[in-house]
């Protein structure tokens, strides 16, 4: 006998993505997920970025990593409410999902800020799978990883809404073809807007910024 | 990576779906939708499913997944076509307004139980 189910099986998580968007929005709050590999330099670019919209934009920092609070150390600097989620605690998983950002912001604010940026586990898979409820999606690649990294991880290149192809100040100490990577990402994505910059020096960083910016403020607007 | 965290879901699902007032049932079969797209090894997958229900009421049910193509289509020509590589541009006009039709599914679609 077969018995018809039709099912998602992330039905669960899609259904509480949506009460997460549902909340965010009736807040007023305008959510980033950021996602990459380990070691992309995604807290350095937090950094940069933070101090830089910080006087204008509202922000608060959720970080997921399976151990250690060192990004959330890092990023709290600032001076922006930042909380450290460890997914040791559910199971070590490679992503963040839709319940855990819920429990996280009982811990923020949310009528005090116009921006809430999720600093994800770092890893090209499983991120993109996972709807935490955001508006948008930008995913950061570094010259040190290998200009074909796109095309090995076509989901999370798909997925998201911005890329950002950041450590540009090694470029000279590389055999790198930015032009292929560059490449690859429109491939993948062919609308997808690219940022080279180096979050280190800063260069690069102004467009970024100014289309973070564009986005919270369409969003505050709506 | 996230493969066992989608068994137990998977799982959950499947006893929902059994009725309640069935008596020493055998469920051979869970049906599964698949999609290519969905960062889903099925190997790994049904390696997980064998282990966790292993004395749970779909203990030797086997997952048959079926596993779907990723499609897409134009949004300017309306063109159809199957993606088989990372790229995601139309084939016919090149242009990069496009929509994934099929390939993200991850969704049970039927549990099949023995007869008696």
């Amino acid at each position: 006998m077969e018995i018809k189910v039709v099912k998602k099986v992330l039905g669960v998580n899609d259904t509480m993505a949506k009460q997460n968007r549902d909340m965010f929005t009736e807040k007023r709050v305008f959510v980033l997920n950021m996602m990459s590999s380990p070691g992309s330099g995604k807290t350095t670019l937090l950094e940069k970025t933070l101090i830089q919209i910080m006087p204008e934009i509202k922000t608060a920092v959720i970080v997921g990593d399976i151990c250690t609070s060192n990004d959330a150390d890092r990023l709290a600097v600032t001076g922006v409410p930042v909380v450290q989620v460890n997914t040791d605690e559910f199971g070590g998983d490679c992503h963040l999902a839709a319940h855990v950002i819920e429990k996280a912001c009982e811990n923020i604010d949310l009528d005090s800020i116009d921006l809430l940026i999720v600093e994800n586990v770092g890893n090209l898979v499983c991120p993109a799978e996972f709807d935490i409820g955001e508006d948008a999606r930008a995913v950061v690649l570094s010259v040190a990883e290998g200009e074909d990294k796109p095309l090995k991880y076509p989901l999370m290149f798909r997925k998201c809404d911005a890329a950002i192809l950041n450590k540009t100040d090694l470029l000279p100490y590389l055999d790198y073809d930015s032009k292929q990577a560059v490449n690859n990402i429109l491939q993948v994505h062919p609308e997808m807007p690219v940022f080279e910059l180096s979050a280190k020096t800063g260069d690069g960083l102004e467009s970024w910024i100014d289309w973070l910016k564009e986005y919270v403020r369409k969003k505050l607007q709506a | 990576m996230h493969e066992m965290g989608i068994a137990m879901q998977l799982v959950e699902i499947a006893s929902a779906a059994i009725p309640g007032d069935m008596e020493n049932i055998q469920v051979e079969k869970v049906n599964l939708k698949l999609g290519k797209l969905s960062s889903v090894v099925p190997d790994s997958l049904r390696f997980c499913f064998e282990i966790i229900t292993k004395e749970t009421l779909l203990a030797g049910a086997e997952l048959c997944i079926q596993e779907i193509e990723v499609t897409a289509r134009c949004n300017d020509c309306n063109a159809e076509w199957t993606i088989t590589g990372p790229a995601f541009s139309c084939e016919k006009c090149k242009s990069g307004n496009i929509t994934i039709v099929s390939g993200q599914e991850l969704e049970i679609s039927s549990i099949e139980i023995a007869d008696e």
